[in-house]
């Protein structure tokens, strides 16, 4: 699966593919952070990839002492019909990650979510903004250390 | 010039005016200011709480900045706690308009990463739900756009339609709205006869109250005015902003997830897609209402192809028996009080299956720990990646085209906000 693709990724990014997992006939490639954007450019303009759409970005907490929060791309290829997926890892001590919206501009509120839900920062975006969030609200929800009952009064409600 | 300056202006304006008994007072820099509107997010042309922020020359729309989150209930945070047979209910109210389409694409990526397969019976009732839900979205949608536009009768004629799909819901389902009809390896109940020959009656009578409809709008100069070369987006401007379903093949590009990526039996089944290359309002209606028409031929094929069987798949540990079994043999009591409290446990992974809904690619991520409960999972929902593009198809248009760009777009809420 995708071998023409991964070995385009592997000789051309020596040193920025960290791993490449299949699972379920899915390719997860690992990307080093701060090759993430010309990885990106690359899959969009290289022929034998053209990954022209990027269906999804999100993220994840893996809740691990080193890099605990993953951001994961998963992108489709409208004229050869095939998926790929890129992950990359951020560091707690270190919450920044390089914007794709340059790539593809569909990545802007995508980007947005992944901030407003795990607290990851995109270097790049122009509107930096929370997507659902009210912007007042200090906590990031779908970190593993957010109780799923919510945090009292981290919303204030508007009193009689 | 800042608002103070024009306030005064004005105010002069009109004593000089009181003292002349002139009664008619020119505000000619009136519409010259920019005007920032908010629209939403009540108001009933948002299609829920959506709302849009839009500066204004005139009437003009200079630039717009959609606001989500009115209706945002937290569903990932609550699918990572609970078990993957708990969260289908949740699907539901995602896209409250097709919920059918959304509880089969969710047990689709589920089990695409347990690794199991539901029986053909399964898989063509599935494909039967699918389409059916995409009918009634897609009634909703042209119907609401055409509200939007003032034409109401055909809402209140796409809603009698909708009515008696809601009715064979309820035969089939138990629920009208909320069905939670599919499991993991296969459905809740098998299609009774009745229901069947409910489904068939409905598909017979329906193109000729769906042309009905649509003769009165093709034909209506004001309706078709109101949207032709209204909110244009090009090939690549749609590519690269994410759009998808209806809204994407209303550029001219032909991705459909059912014939680019065939999930249950669409490659079994004879289809079109249709294309239209306007990218305006007009070319995503005509998207939209020639679909019904091919959802139409898709579920009159079911209905003849539709194999006897069984409907869950024989995979003891991963599928919840049926009620009648678990009360009468010891095997399927203790799989299902297994099932019930400790989940189905897919091995460790990662999966992404995305299908074909109503509004466009339907997506969910799945990350497995091999626990019963998902670690993360994300929805990835097609009216947040279409609503993403309104900036594009409303800036430089006027201010009433905002209605009809936003109808055309057809988002759901429920979906946007998760």
């Amino acid at each position: 699966m995708l071998t023409t693709v991964v070995e385009k990724l592997k000789s051309n990014f020596p040193s920025g593919i960290l791993d490449v997992r299949e699972f379920r006939d899915e390719t997860t490639v690992h990307v080093k952070k701060s090759d993430i954007v010309s990885v990106c450019t690359f899959l969009r303009n290289d022929e034998s990839c053209q990954f022209d759409y990027c269906s999804d970005i999100c993220g994840a907490d893996a809740y691990t002492p080193e890099n605990r929060f993953e951001v994961i791309y998963n992108l489709y290829s409208i004229p050869l019909n095939h998926r790929l997926r890129l992950k990359v890892f951020v560091d707690e001590s270190d919450l920044h990650c390089p914007s794709v919206t340059s790539v593809w501009p569909a990545a802007e509120w995508p980007e947005r979510e992944t901030y407003d839900m795990i607290g990851v920062h995109f270097d790049g975006n122009k509107d930096m903004r929370r997507m659902y969030m009210p912007e007042e609200f200090e906590y990031f929800p779908l970190r593993k250390d957010f109780p799923m009952m919510g945090i009292p009064d981290s919303i204030p409600l508007p009193r009689k | 010039m800042n608002v103070e300056q024009a306030m005064d202006i004005r105010q002069q304006k009109i004593l000089a005016a009181l003292e002349n008994k002139n009664t008619s007072v020119q505000f000619d820099d009136a519409l010259e200011n920019e005007m920032i509107l908010n629209m939403g997010p009540q108001h009933p042309a948002t299609h829920g709480v959506l709302r849009l922020l839009i500066k204004l020359d005139g009437e003009t729309v200079v630039a717009c900045v959609p606001e989500l989150g009115y209706l945002h209930r937290g569903y990932e945070k609550l699918a990572e706690n609970c078990s993957y047979h708990e969260f289908i209910p949740h699907t539901d109210r995602l896209d409250y308009l097709s919920p059918l389409m959304n509880n089969t694409a969710y047990v689709l990526a589920v089990e695409k990463l347990v690794g199991i397969e539901a029986p053909k019976r399964a898989q063509y009732l599935r494909v039967i739900i699918s389409e059916l839900a995409r009918i009634s979205s897609h009634l909703l949608g042209v119907g609401a756009l055409a509200m939007d536009v003032g034409a109401l009768t055909v809402f209140t004629w796409a809603f009698r339609e909708r009515e008696k799909m809601y009715d064979i819901f309820e035969l089939l389902t138990g629920a009208r709205f909320t069905t939670s009809f599919t499991r993991v390896g296969g459905l809740a109940h098998d299609m009774t006869p009745e229901v069947k020959s409910a489904i068939q009656q409905f598909i017979d009578q329906l193109p000729e109250k769906f042309n009905e409809m649509i003769n009165m709008l093709n034909t209506n100069r004001i309706f078709v005015e109101r949207m032709d070369g209204v909110g244009v987006i090009s090939r690549d401007q749609a590519v690269a902003i994410g759009m998808c379903g209806p809204n994407i093949r209303g550029v001219g590009i032909e991705l459909d997830l059912r014939r680019a990526q065939p999930y249950l039996v669409y490659n079994e089944l004879d289809f079109d897609i249709p294309v239209f290359d306007g990218g305006d309002c007009l070319s995503r209606y005509y998207v939209r209402v020639n679909e019904v028409k091919e959802s139409i031929k898709i579920v009159r094929q079911c209905l003849e192809k539709i194999p006897n069987g069984p409907i869950h798949a024989n995979e003891p540990k991963k599928v919840l028996p049926r009620k009648d079994r678990i009360y009468t043999k010891m095997e399927e009591l203790i799989h299902d009080f297994m099932l019930i409290n400790f989940g189905v446990n897919p091995p460790v992974g990662e999966v992404y299956h995305a299908v074909e809904g109503s509004k466009g690619e339907l997506g969910f991520y799945i990350q497995s720990r091999g626990e019963g409960h998902p670690w993360r999972l994300k929805i990835r929902s097609p009216s947040f990646m279409n609503l993403q593009a309104t900036p594009m198809l409303v800036e430089g248009g006027m201010i009433s085209d905002i209605v009809a760009v936003l109808g055309s777009l057809d988002p759901v809420m429920g979906e946007a906000d998760k």
